[in-house]
């Protein structure tokens, strides 16, 4: 079985498309065609205006997923991407994650949650494809568009919606709130408000895993983390130094670039000299894949051969989804300056739709067992709002906690006694 | 050029009053806690054609110039072997803490540049590559912010990482990871990830090494919450300090500076640490409490040789915990001399003397008899002129001035 992602193919030169999200068994996928490639030539960078532009990127390029099976039925023996069960599974994972954001919405426009919310509707193809292929041990870094990432990887809505209403019972005792989901049972490793900053924060992850074992011998250890940030962040130095060092150390982690043209009102076209980020991956010395990040079965495929590829040792893998999403940058943006035109080419590329469609078509679920579980879904999320509703505000005493893994960081008072001894410490101030 | 080094072991000829032996164990304030009570440390400054100088008022030895040659002649002919403890220089006393904390756990590891083949620019790790690997010592590319994002990481996820700065200087360009992340994501994870991180480096005015390599950090990073700040000026603290940072949960920065790494001092064989928390009483007193932090200290027991000469008695105090300060050391020694003078290698502005004299006032107004005299470094980018360098810095004549003001 010929890996899809020989070093050889990747490192030589720029990754054309019609390559892209190969799988082993599978060649003859139709791609684009040659002549419209990724962005469309440099010389239309400058002469069409930037909405044209994007759509004109898209145009007659990747084909949906019904019609590659279509095709692959119709020439070899029908082997379906998927069974009926994994086919469930990536379904309903995708409901959470829409149900859940557009509950989120309701909540905040009715007051229950504050601040920057980033909402990851039209995205969720990535997350499903990529995060329900990983081992609890696994790890997951995300952005301040995590909510969904942190529901793939296992965290409880409830624990999610207390969280971003300020509970207690959130999953950091409200303390973190929508940009900093982390977990350490479910291992999501955050969650990070500045963009770029929890790159470099997963390279340490997978290095902790290759560091496992070899130095400490743990033989079998072979977790591997996912990053996943944006468009924007590709133009970041933390990019760049975690790109070099993991390739440099063969760090068993898969960088994700969720590509969704932009960086709130700053289309990727007009920050990045070359927009193709898959590119940059064999700058760096590992593979640099494209894919279409609104098709989750696309997306499971490649990331297969990724996370693969970090498992057995082979180092890491650069992956860029072309995905989309639906609403603003967060809840605060008036989501004004994208093309409407664009934003209904995505919207017929609706994951959800898509899944539906493909799991019907080929028989593998039926109407009735899709409406179950989204009933179950919306079920879900209304118990994690009532959940989050019914859970107490963090009492004052709170403040204090968790700034120190050891309180003695607080140091010794004029009496001589460390502060934390002093069971009213809480209550005072923390400075020092 | 001279050298100025502190050592129990030194020849005879050159040693003004004995040195206590090293009893960590006793402590002169605090009977619940252990302390090292150092008395008396004298200091002899031996030049390098080999000729000694008992009185170190001329200017050029009281710059702490390093000699590396010089020092290891010294230190074979001062060693005596009957005396407890083993004598080494600073630096060494790094990599002996380092090491012992690498055998003992084998998820403590060493990132930065050249820290592996290259044995550190200032030699703390030297040999520890050969010895525990290339993993385990890991020679990092130029990359601060990165690969102290790594480190915070590596620390999230069970290893122990001990990340060093080149220079002390070079960690700005790791702020962003220092702060939002070390600092902030165990509150911001509710408690879920500890960052057992410790991050080093040398800092300070050198000798000569221009403005950029001459940046104190500790004013920089003091306001950052979550983090613990240590500065180490000796080797058994500096033993004690990277061996207790090692080991605590929190994120620690220590504080190194460029001129300490080859004094000399006779340090215990037998394994020991330094509170992260705690300040060091180096030479008690009556009349004036001085504060002071790293490099400073050698600067103020110069003064005090003065200040004792002109008869007055010092206490001076090692704060050594940058953040948070031990106010129970400090507050003993204000409640007992009423006055105040911190000496710092900080700028003036937003530097740690300001953040101790106001919590000083805040916690002790009603014990000083004087307002609290601060003396810092001068607010200029350090030049790189011998003579603009040297009144950058605070000189041992301008902290016998103050103590004499203040006493007035």
């Amino acid at each position: 079985m010929a890996s899809a992602f020989s070093a050889a193919k990747f490192s030589a030169q720029p990754f054309p498309l019609n390559h892209t999200s190969t799988t082993s068994h599978d060649s003859s996928i139709v791609f684009a065609k040659p002549t419209s490639l990724f962005l469309g030539s440099t010389r239309k960078l400058r002469l069409t205006s930037s909405s044209k532009f994007n759509l004109s990127r898209r145009s007659g390029t990747v084909d949906a997923v019904s019609d590659v099976v279509k095709q692959k039925k119709s020439k070899s023996s029908p082997s379906l991407l998927i069974t009926k069960e994994e086919g469930l599974e990536l379904y309903e994972d995708l409901v959470l994650g829409r149900a859940f954001e557009d509950m989120c919405a309701q909540m905040y426009y009715r007051g229950k949650m504050f601040g920057f919310v980033h909402l990851y509707n039209g995205q969720e193809a990535v997350s499903t494809g990529f995060i329900k292929l990983l081992k609890q041990q696994d790890s997951v870094v995300s952005t301040y568009r995590d909510h969904v990432h942190a529901l793939s990887k296992g965290v409880p809505a409830r624990a999610v919606m207390s969280e971003l209403f300020g509970k207690t019972t959130g999953c950091c005792r409200g303390q973190g709130g929508s940009m900093h989901m982390f977990s350490r049972e479910h291992n999501v490793l955050g969650g990070f408000a500045f963009i770029g900053e929890g790159i470099p924060i997963a390279t340490g992850a997978a290095f902790t895993s290759k560091y496992k074992r070899e130095v400490l011998k743990e033989a079998d250890c072979d977790h591997v983390t996912l990053a996943f940030f944006g468009d924007g962040t590709c133009n970041n130095g933390q990019f760049f130094e975690c790109l070099n060092m993991a390739a440099l150390w063969k760090l068993p982690i898969v960088f994700v670039v969720e590509n969704n043209l932009w960086a709130i009102g700053m289309s990727h076209l007009r920050a990045t000299s070359d927009p193709q980020i898959y590119k940059k991956g064999p700058a760096f010395g590992m593979p640099g894949i494209h894919v279409d990040g609104m098709d989750v079965l696309k997306v499971r495929e490649v990331a297969k051969e990724a996370i693969g590829r970090a498992r057995r040792g082979e180092g890491p893998t650069l992956v860029e989804c072309e995905t989309y999403r639906f609403r603003g940058h967060s809840l605060a943006d008036p989501d004004e300056l994208r093309d409407p035109a664009e934003k209904a080419h995505y919207a017929a590329r609706d994951p959800i739709t898509a899944l539906k469609k493909y799991l019907i078509e080929n028989s593998l679920a039926s109407e009735a067992e899709l409406k179950t579980i989204e009933k179950k879904i919306d079920e879900v999320v209304e118990d994690a709002v009532e959940f989050a509703d019914e859970s107490p505000v963090p009492a004052r005493s709170q403040l204090l906690e968790n700034v120190f893994a050891d309180p003695k960081g607080f140091g010794i008072g004029p009496d001589g006694r460390y502060r934390c001894e002093d069971p009213k410490f809480t209550e005072g101030t923390a400075h020092v | 050029m001279a050298v100025i080094f502190q050592g129990v072991g030194a020849a005879a000829a050159l040693a003004s009053s004995p040195s206590n032996s090293f009893d960590s164990n006793k402590s002169v304030f605090a009977p619940r806690r252990s302390f090292s009570v150092r008395k008396g440390a004298s200091f002899a400054v031996v030049r390098s054609d080999g000729t000694v100088n008992l009185n170190p008022k001329d200017r050029r030895a009281q710059l702490l110039i390093s000699n590396a040659v010089a020092t290891k002649a010294d230190s074979a002919a001062a060693s005596s072997s009957s005396k407890p403890g083993h004598e080494l220089l600073l630096f060494e006393a790094l990599l002996e803490g380092l090491e012992e904390e690498m055998e003992r756990d084998p998820h403590v590891c060493v990132m930065g540049e050249d820290v592996g083949h290259y044995g550190g620019s200032y030699k703390v790790t030297k040999g520890l590559a050969k010895k525990f690997g290339d993993l385990r010592v890991l020679d990092t590319p130029i990359a601060e912010n990165s690969f102290t994002g790594m480190g915070i990481g590596a620390a999230m996820t069970g290893l122990r990482p001990v990340v060093e700065g080149m220079n002390m200087g070079f960690l700005l360009l790791a702020f962003n990871q220092i702060s939002n992340n070390c600092g902030m994501l165990h509150y911001t994870s509710g408690g879920q990830f500890t960052i057992p991180i410790v991050i080093r480096g040398p800092g300070g005015v050198g000798r000569q090494l221009g403005a950029e390599h001459s940046q104190r950090l500790e004013s920089y990073f003091q306001s950052i919450p979550g983090i613990q700040m240590v500065a180490c000026s000796t080797p058994y603290n500096a033993k004690g300090l990277m061996k207790a940072a090692i080991r605590s949960e929190n994120p620690v920065i220590l504080f190194e500076h460029v001129l300490l790494y080859n004094l000399k001092e006779r340090i215990p064989d037998e394994d020991y640490i330094c509170n992260l928390e705690e300040a060091e009483m180096v030479r008690p007193g009556e009349h004036v409490t001085i504060l002071t932090y790293s490099r400073m200290r050698y600067h103020v027991m110069q003064a005090a040789k003065t200040l004792v000469n002109k008869g007055y008695d010092p206490e001076v105090i090692d704060i050594r915990s940058l953040k948070p300060f031990d106010l129970f050391t400090i507050g003993n020694s204000v409640k007992k001399t009423h006055r105040v003078l911190i000496v710092e290698e900080c700028m003036r502005t937003g530097g740690i003397g300001a953040s101790l004299t106001a919590a000083i006032t805040e916690n002790f107004n009603d014990y000083l008899d004087a307002p609290i005299m601060c003396l810092s470094s001068q607010d200029v980018p350090t030049p790189y002129a011998g003579t603009l360098e040297e009144v950058t810095v605070v000189q041992p004549a301008q902290i016998v001035t103050a103590v004499e003001q203040l006493c007035q």
